[in-house]
């Protein structure tokens, strides 16, 4: 079934959009009052909301991480897992919170070109490492060759473990694999998709694995 | 998740003065060394770890294989799981350790995970993952409602009154069937302890699970010099293919001559309160024709002890014929 594009490079506001506006506003409202568990305050550029006079936290850690080519400068709540550093500081959403307890590979990451359970790690522990996530890859227009993979062989229905799909099915390039798809099934045993899309997820690898 | 305090020690011993601040290593402990966290966070989220200070030792420079003068292998403390199972050494001469890590967790929890924390992973019995049960190993002399409940996965070697609950490594079966010591740096010094002896059997203190005391910093394993063509396998059987602990497994490292076994070094996973070594099963092998008649004596003798508890008796028919198979795919490579 071909795909629509229309999500991008739309004028009406896209779902992404709406709720990154909206949830975003909400957020402002709350930590006006009280500060949450995960905090944190990114210290960017002036256009930034959230900065100098933003409230310290007890007990908060300064960090810097490299995410997807860029420094950002950070002070955290050392409860703070990588995963919700991302999500709720650093606002980069493709990263998913699937069972927030190791189980189900939605939050996988690249930390230093290795991948990761982003849920399962605390933030301040990677002052000064490189962090790559779905955001990092490629772009509507520029599509990694495994996310246009993944497009071409429909390796997804609702959509939601994908960016753990594609940020293992990445590292897996460069990972010892034997050439058949069983070795492949066992190295993304990791990432589990309720849809069951499991059969095209194998065929979108395998077809970049041997053009590479 | 309980607030606490983040530090990173400069050096090992920070960590360990750092450490010797807690009152005990063992569950309760108000101070964690903190390696790859699958373990650790994962608790810290469920209120089953409530440290007041985290020590990240993940920048400590523990992190590397080297082989030891006496043609042996040293493994430090942080090597990650995957590191240690794709190792060449690793899987030319002790391949039961790289077979038992890869068939572990997923690729990115081996990527994660730490030699030393792999030694310290605690079970998965559902009891004591959630707070609102009694558990007497998270919280003792609350009772052990496992035994009377929901029992399936849980131990039938070397459990207790007190605790059933199974030991969920793999990488360590493989550690007790290569014979690996564990080099624990102190508040007092240093000291070596046989793998057999560093998890210790629940019975009247299941808190208890190792010889680790406060400040006890895991520094690297040792493994010996290989055992030259010795066969080696690490079978794993569970409900799905893979991304799931073991219901039973076995670790065999067999050395045969002449059609009968002149050393056999056995142990077993998903079966026991720790991991498994079985001399019982080492004796019937040794010295005996490798034929499947002898296997499944060695496997009698391995299970003769095993209680069985209200859903787990088919772990014994399980773990026997994992043993007698893993054999048989020792003797056929």
């Amino acid at each position: 079934m071909p795909k629509s594009d229309s999500s991008f490079g739309s004028a009406s506001p896209t779902r992404r959009q709406f709720l990154l506006t909206t949830s975003s506003t909400v957020a402002a409202g709350v930590i006006a009052a009280y500060t949450p568990a995960h905090a944190a305050t990114e210290f960017a550029d002036e256009s930034t909301a959230a900065g100098a006079d933003a409230p310290s936290i007890e007990g908060e850690v300064p960090i810097t991480l490299r995410i997807n080519g860029k420094d950002h400068q950070l002070r955290l709540d050392p409860r703070t897992t990588l995963l919700d550093c991302l999500r709720e500081t650093v606002a980069l959403t493709g990263t998913k919170k699937g069972c927030d307890h190791g189980q189900c590979g939605a939050c996988t990451v690249h930390v230093n070109g290795r991948r990761v359970l982003s849920c399962l790690n605390f933030a301040v522990t990677h002052d000064g490492e490189e962090i790559t996530t779905i955001e990092g890859l490629g772009t509507p227009e520029a599509m990694h060759p495994m996310q246009a993979a993944f497009f071409t062989h429909d390796a997804y229905q609702c959509g939601y473990c994908t960016s753990g799909q594609i940020m293992s099915a990445v590292a897996l390039l460069k990972e010892p694999c034997g050439p058949d798809d069983p070795a492949v099934k066992e190295l993304m045993s990791g990432n589990i998709c309720r849809c069951g899309a499991y059969a095209n997820i194998v065929a979108a690898i395998q077809e970049v694995r041997k053009r590479a | 998740m309980h607030n606490f305090e983040f530090i990173r020690p400069a050096d090992q011993a920070a960590a360990i003065a750092a450490a010797a601040q807690s009152k005990t290593a063992q569950q309760g402990a108000d101070v964690r060394f903190l390696g790859g966290g699958t373990t650790l966070i994962d608790l810290m989220k469920l209120n089953v770890e409530t440290p007041a200070r985290v020590l990240d030792i993940n920048r400590l420079p523990l992190d590397k294989i080297e082989v030891t003068p006496d043609g042996g292998l040293k493994i430090g403390a942080m090597v990650r799981n995957s590191d240690v199972a794709n190792h060449a050494k690793v899987q030319k001469d002790y391949s039961v350790l790289s077979q038992a890590i890869l068939q572990g967790a997923s690729a990115q929890i081996r990527n994660m995970a730490t030699t030393a924390g792999n030694l310290l992973q605690r079970t998965r019995c559902i009891y004591f993952r959630d707070t609102a049960m009694a558990c007497n190993k998270r919280e003792p002399g609350s009772g052990c409602p496992a035994i009377t409940g929901h029992n399936r996965t849980l131990a039938i070697l070397g459990a207790s009154e007190h605790c059933i609950a199974t030991n969920p490594s793999d990488m360590c079966v493989a550690l007790a069937a290569l014979e690996a010591t564990v080099h624990i740096q102190g508040p007092k010094g240093s000291r070596a302890v046989a793998f057999g002896d560093f998890h210790l059997l629940p019975g009247n203190t299941p808190h208890r699970e190792t010889v680790l005391e406060p400040g006890d910093l895991i520094t690297h394993l040792t493994l010996p010099a290989p055992i030259s063509g010795s066969k080696q396998v690490y079978l794993k059987l569970r409900d799905r293919a893979s991304y799931e602990f073991a219901l039973a497994s076995a670790a065999v490292v067999l050395t045969i001559a002449s059609g009968k076994t002149t050393h056999a070094r056995i142990a077993l996973g998903g079966v026991g309160t720790k991991p498994w070594r079985s001399s019982e099963a080492e004796a019937a092998l040794t010295g005996k024709p490798a034929t499947e008649a002898i296997f499944r004596q060695a496997a009698e003798a391995a299970l003769r002890d095993a209680k069985p508890q209200s859903e787990n008796k088919f772990k014994i028919e399980l773990a026997r014929r994992c043993l007698i198979h893993a054999l048989g795919m020792a003797t056929a490579s």
